[in-house]
């Protein structure tokens, strides 16, 4: 099954960049990104640009509404993801607890629509 | 007329055969099934079609040599049945092909026992803590929906909903009917634990009165748990914790209706059978050496029981090896009478009221003040206190208990 593992950051809890604590967050994803790698799970995986980058569309009424800002106003935000090919929730969850900013965000945990009958 | 008659006597046969092999091995079956089709609610589905074919089969042609074995082979077929008509995905075509193997081995006597399995699934953290309980007494303890409706006072649909709704997060989620890896063995065993536990208080509030009595499914999982994995001192102290509650279930209201604290319970009325075994559960667990909360709570539970009374000192340090678990409020205020009892009222008392922050709001919190005011000789402080925890109570036993208290308060007292 696929999961994509979504990674939700309070960037007020975030380790500032430059700090010892930005070094061992940045170690323990390339560390995460290896172990995935290496045992064959990693689909896909990026980050995103901080929260002030977002727009957000919409249409309503045929008209489209474009907005500054992410969909939802929260503390913590979507920064980046990854997409991982496992046997099951467990295994996933394995793989979510690699990802450094559980330590100090949440990781989402999604399966994949499956769009593909084997039969 | 004679035909007519073998065919309704063996019609009557085959549904008394159905309903004792349903009544007992419902949860295994269902737990083979689940585990290879990954999708508790087509388990459920295909194993009720395979009993209602049971019903025809068996009336007319007599029981098979293994029933067990038949229902499942059945089952096993029409979920085949099913996966080849639906245009099945992925998930769908590896249970397909492990079905397909699973019906071609022929040895229907040879049933796996896949409840653990089951039950760990039941108990997934990814599922709220009260569907785990109510999926576990659903599929594992075989308890129907409206039963298991009435033991959390739910209305029956919204109950079906939820059952459902669990059912369905484990088949898409991909939550696997299978035993966690040792790393991972403590948090979700206690996990199971707690949701048994959570089981057994639920029945012991209720009372016995219910057609199924939630005390009594609890102790079978216990039990059935401690078969499955041997030599757990935690399922082994979880066994024994509730062995020796349960013992004392029916001592804990006294003859006007008052509840009873285990120092003031009429030890005859203790059931002998289930204090000799959980002691010797909990003795046997402790040799192991690896202390854990549910030993604890046991050894609690034990003291509490002493002969001749309550092991105060003792009970006060076990919550203190409790906290180093379970750091919660509830945990040190438990510990906090127990230190009073023991002779450090006024301690307690400070350690009772360092927690108003967190637990003022909570009933056995203002019940506990109480006590421990009247403990200190601080009388009108404590009729205070009591008449908040009466009018909090959660039944009437214990605002009984709790207005005997009050009334003894003003009572005795120093004699003038």
């Amino acid at each position: 099954m696929q999961y994509m593992l979504l990674i939700y950051n309070d960037p007020a809890r975030e380790p500032a960049f430059g700090t010892p604590e930005f070094e061992r967050m940045m170690g323990g994803y390339f560390a995460a990104n290896e172990q995935m790698k290496a045992e064959g799970v990693l689909v896909s995986g990026e980050g995103l640009q901080g929260v002030e980058t977002a727009t957000s569309l919409r249409i309503r009424a045929d008209r489209v509404e474009t907005m500054d800002g992410p969909f939802a106003e929260t503390r913590e935000h979507l920064g980046g993801y990854y997409v991982i090919d496992v046997p099951d929730l467990d295994a996933a969850l394995r793989y979510a607890a690699l990802i450094p900013s559980a330590r100090f965000g949440t990781i989402e945990v999604r399966p994949l629509m499956d769009y593909n009958p084997a039969g | 007329m004679a035909g007519a008659e073998t065919a309704a006597a063996g019609a009557i046969a085959a549904a008394g055969a159905l309903d004792r092999v349903m009544r007992s091995d419902r949860g295994r079956l269902l737990s083979v099934l689940a585990a290879g089709l990954r999708d508790l609610a087509l388990a459920e589905d295909v194993l009720h079609e395979a009993a209602l074919s049971a019903l025809t089969h068996w009336g007319r042609s007599g029981l098979p040599s293994s029933p067990q074995g038949w229902l499942l082979q059945v089952a096993r077929r029409k979920a085949i049945d099913r996966l080849r008509r639906a245009g099945r995905d992925q998930a769908g075509a590896v249970a397909l092909a492990q079905l397909t193997s699973e019906a071609d081995q022929h040895d229907p006597e040879v049933i796996p026992d896949e409840r653990l399995r089951l039950i760990f699934a039941c108990c997934h953290p990814a599922l709220e803590p009260k569907s785990r309980v109510a999926l576990t007494l659903r599929t594992v303890c075989g308890l129907t929906t409206p039963q298991v409706a009435r033991a959390f006072l739910d209305a029956e649909p919204t109950m079906g909903q939820r059952l459902s709704r669990a059912k369905a997060k484990i088949a898409r989620a991909g939550i696997p009917f299978a035993v966690p890896d040792p790393a991972e063995w403590p948090a979700r065993l206690d996990t199971v634990l707690t949701s048994i536990y959570l089981i057994f208080t639920t029945g012991y509030v209720a009372g016995p009165g219910e057609a199924r009595d939630l005390c009594h499914e609890a102790e079978y999982l216990g039990r059935l748990i401690d078969r499955l994995r041997p030599g757990d001192p935690e399922i082994e102290g979880a066994l024994a914790m509730m062995l020796l509650t349960g013992a004392r279930r029916a001592a804990r209201i006294g003859e006007d209706g008052a509840g009873l604290p285990p120092a003031e319970q009429d030890r005859a009325l203790w059931d002998a059978a289930r204090l000799d075994e959980g002691r010797a559960i909990l003795a046997r667990a402790m040799a192991r050496h690896a202390p854990g909360p549910f030993q604890i709570k046991a050894a609690i539970a034990d003291c509490q029981m002493a002969d001749p009374g309550p092991d105060w000192p003792q009970i006060a340090a076990l919550y203190g090896a409790l906290w180093r678990h379970e750091p919660t409020p509830v945990v040190r205020l438990n510990g906090a009478v127990a230190l009073a009892e023991a002779g450090d009222p006024a301690r307690g008392l400070a350690m009772v009221e360092a927690l108003a922050d967190s637990l003022s709001g909570y009933q056995p919190w203002q019940a506990a003040r109480a006590a421990l005011l009247a403990m200190t000789g601080q009388a009108e402080a404590a009729a205070a206190a009591y008449r908040r925890a009466i009018a909090a109570a959660p039944g009437p036993a214990e605002a009984l208990f709790l207005r005997k208290r009050l009334a003894a308060l003003a009572g005795p007292g120093p004699a003038a």
